[in-house]
């Protein structure tokens, strides 16, 4: 009991990180449920995370309340956003945000009331570990809800053909905007949490680098499932600790390292297994499965012999 | 005013010419390469590796961008090739290009440091004895030699499009892939050649942004990747022209925006610009009509 309460007072931040990862990771997955890849994440958790920051330090206002700022600010934003930008498709959505990402960015930078490049420090500690995994979780049994229901089939339509979904009477466009929504709102939450769990929050820390690192958590464990995101942002999260173990031994700066496995972790992942590290298992079975398939009829074949 | 006019030139040239190669692979496959300033970092750390060999610099700046075109054959092979046949092959392939991106840059972060990295003293040659005047402005050899490099690689790369036989392949490619495989052109090797035209492209832009402000480091291509985006949209996706004019645009609209403004606002300009073109005119400048929302 003493050693688990010793590991998770060494790990306390990665272990809280995982869970702030996931919410972001899930933002870019709700949009990728319905064919879109919409990389405004950044751009949302930043907005986010100063609108609580600000909330809870200069208005006073009870964190619960700043959490909620923090997740209905970007989700107002992402309206305005949504509607002209999703009618681009693919890359070209995909451009438009990151755009949009990097003009908040830039935005920050420039205000000085919120201190510019410096950002915001000294922010309460107010979100601790259990609220991380309760924003998770919450977000996960809506996720487990729709799967399966009218909406959740109405979502992997418009991801399969989406003007066959059209033909068939699935406003597209609403769906696209609703998922659009909930990827802000998740992502400002994330901010939220984030500001609150690290005491500070900088304008760099939402750049572009930010919101592919949110996609890499999504597609290496796969976007297919909701519980895909978790995954990869739980494994991704986790690697770069047990790279520090290892660098010593391979020789290689930790640095390197962490970026190195990632890139070859991403490239492995989309080439062989599009659909994320979750499939992995069903992956091996199959595999076993057509071995033994193989196998089955020469192996008969020699017992005939 | 002059001075600024040489200034914006000088930048924009650079700008266009990382833009020519994105714009070209995304012309050809619908693809992001956003490897590309992966490849704009490598080829520069290349140049300065050969030029502390002893070599001139105008010998190591051919050698930096063959090698940076061996560098996108390579990408084309592991990173794109494999995924080419899947429905969703513009995201994979953008993703996949992130992944390369990634190990190139650990490569680079490994074996050159994360310190800033400079040309040899002398690479160039500097100091008032090589500066001159021009348009009321001051311009040094070093600006002169990029500016006319720059041009000079538009003149090749047209010529190679236009003029030649590879060039119609890959124009046949980029128009529609299963038609130029009925016509009897070798998709995979028009698109291999796109892919070293366009990373030689890019990595010359990295030879020549490393000379011109000397400031050479694994992470020197995020901001400019980010910014060649703004410049092929700006110049409308797949078009060569668009993205020279939006690369000389974006140059001399960023020199006036930093005297007239403040340095600080010079970015928000260009995805300001990039996010309003792509909402209001996504065909850009000289793009193509309506293939943004096909």
């Amino acid at each position: 009991m003493e050693q688990l309460t010793d590991i998770y007072l060494t790990y306390q931040s990665t272990i809280g990180y995982i869970g702030i990862n996931a919410l972001l990771a899930l933002s870019i997955y709700v949009s990728l449920s319905c064919g879109q890849l919409a990389l405004g994440s950044a751009g949302f958790a930043a907005i986010g995370a100063y609108a609580s920051a600000l909330a809870t330090m200069k208005a006073d206002l009870p964190f619960p309340v700043a959490l909620l700022v923090a997740a209905l600010l970007p989700a107002l934003v992402a309206v305005p956003l949504g509607l002209p930008v999703l009618r681009l498709k693919g890359v070209f959505l995909a451009i438009a945000t990151i755009g949009f990402g990097e003009v908040v960015r830039l935005g920050l930078v420039n205000w000085d009331y919120v201190n510019g490049a410096q950002g915001i420090v000294a922010i309460p500690q107010k979100a601790s570990i259990w609220m991380i995994y309760l924003a998770v979780a919450v977000t996960l049994f809506l996720l487990w809800r729709v799967r399966g229901s009218k909406w959740g089939f109405a979502l992997e339509a418009i991801r399969e053909d989406e003007p066959a979904a059209r033909t068939m009477g699935i406003p597209s466009t609403q769906y696209k905007l609703a998922m659009l929504v909930l990827g802000a709102a998740l992502a400002g939450l994330a901010g939220g949490l984030e500001a609150h769990f690290t005491f500070m929050v900088a304008p760099n820390g939402f750049g572009f680098s930010r919101v592919v690192d949110m996609l890499v958590f999504a597609v290496v464990g796969g976007a297919q499932v909701f519980w895909g995101a978790v995954a990869g942002a739980a494994f991704l999260t986790v690697l770069p600790e047990a790279l520090r173990e290892l660098a010593p031994l391979v020789g290689i700066e930790p640095g390197p390292l962490r970026l190195l496995v990632n890139g070859l972790v991403l490239l492995l992942v989309i080439l062989f297994l599009p659909a994320g590290l979750v499939s992995l298992p069903r992956r091996l079975r199959e595999r076993r499965a057509a071995r033994k398939a193989a196998r089955a009829p020469a192996g008969g074949a020699g017992a005939a012999a | 005013m002059g001075q600024q006019v040489i200034n914006g030139l000088f930048l924009g040239s650079i700008y266009a010419l990382f833009a020519l190669g994105y714009t070209l692979v995304f012309g050809v496959l619908d693809i992001l390469n956003l490897a590309h300033a992966a490849v704009f970092m490598v080829a520069t750390f290349v140049a300065v590796a050969l030029v502390g060999h002893g070599l001139d610099i105008l010998l190591a700046l051919p050698l930096a961008v063959l090698f940076a075109g061996l560098l996108g054959l390579v990408l084309e092979r592991v990173a794109f090739r494999p995924l080419r046949a899947r429905t969703d092959s513009n995201i994979a392939g953008l993703i996949s290009s992130l992944a390369a991106a990634t190990i190139i840059e650990a490569v680079a972060l490994e074996i050159w440091g994360p310190n800033i990295t400079r040309f040899p003293f002398g690479t160039m040659p500097e100091g008032p004895a090589s500066q001159f005047q021009l348009l009321g402005g001051t311009v040094s050899r070093l600006q002169l030699t990029i500016i006319a490099v720059a041009v000079l690689l538009f003149l090749v790369l047209t010529w190679l499009v236009k003029g030649t036989r590879l060039g119609r392949e890959v124009r046949a490619v980029a128009e529609s892939p299963r038609s130029a495989r009925v016509l009897g052109v070798n998709v995979d090797r028009a698109i291999a050649a796109a892919f070293f035209i366009s990373s030689a492209l890019g990595g010359a832009a990295g030879v020549l942004y490393g000379l011109a402000f000397n400031s050479i480091s694994p992470d020197m291509g995020h901001g400019v990747e980010l910014k060649g985006l703004a410049v092929i949209v700006l110049g409308g996706m797949g078009s060569m022209p668009g993205a020279v004019l939006a690369g000389f645009a974006l140059g001399l609209t960023e020199v006036f925006v930093v005297a007239n403004l403040g340095g600080s606002w010079r970015d928000v300009i260009s995805f300001a610009g990039l996010f309003l073109f792509l909402v209001l005119r996504p065909r850009g400048l000289m793009g193509a009509a309506a293939t943004r929302e096909a």
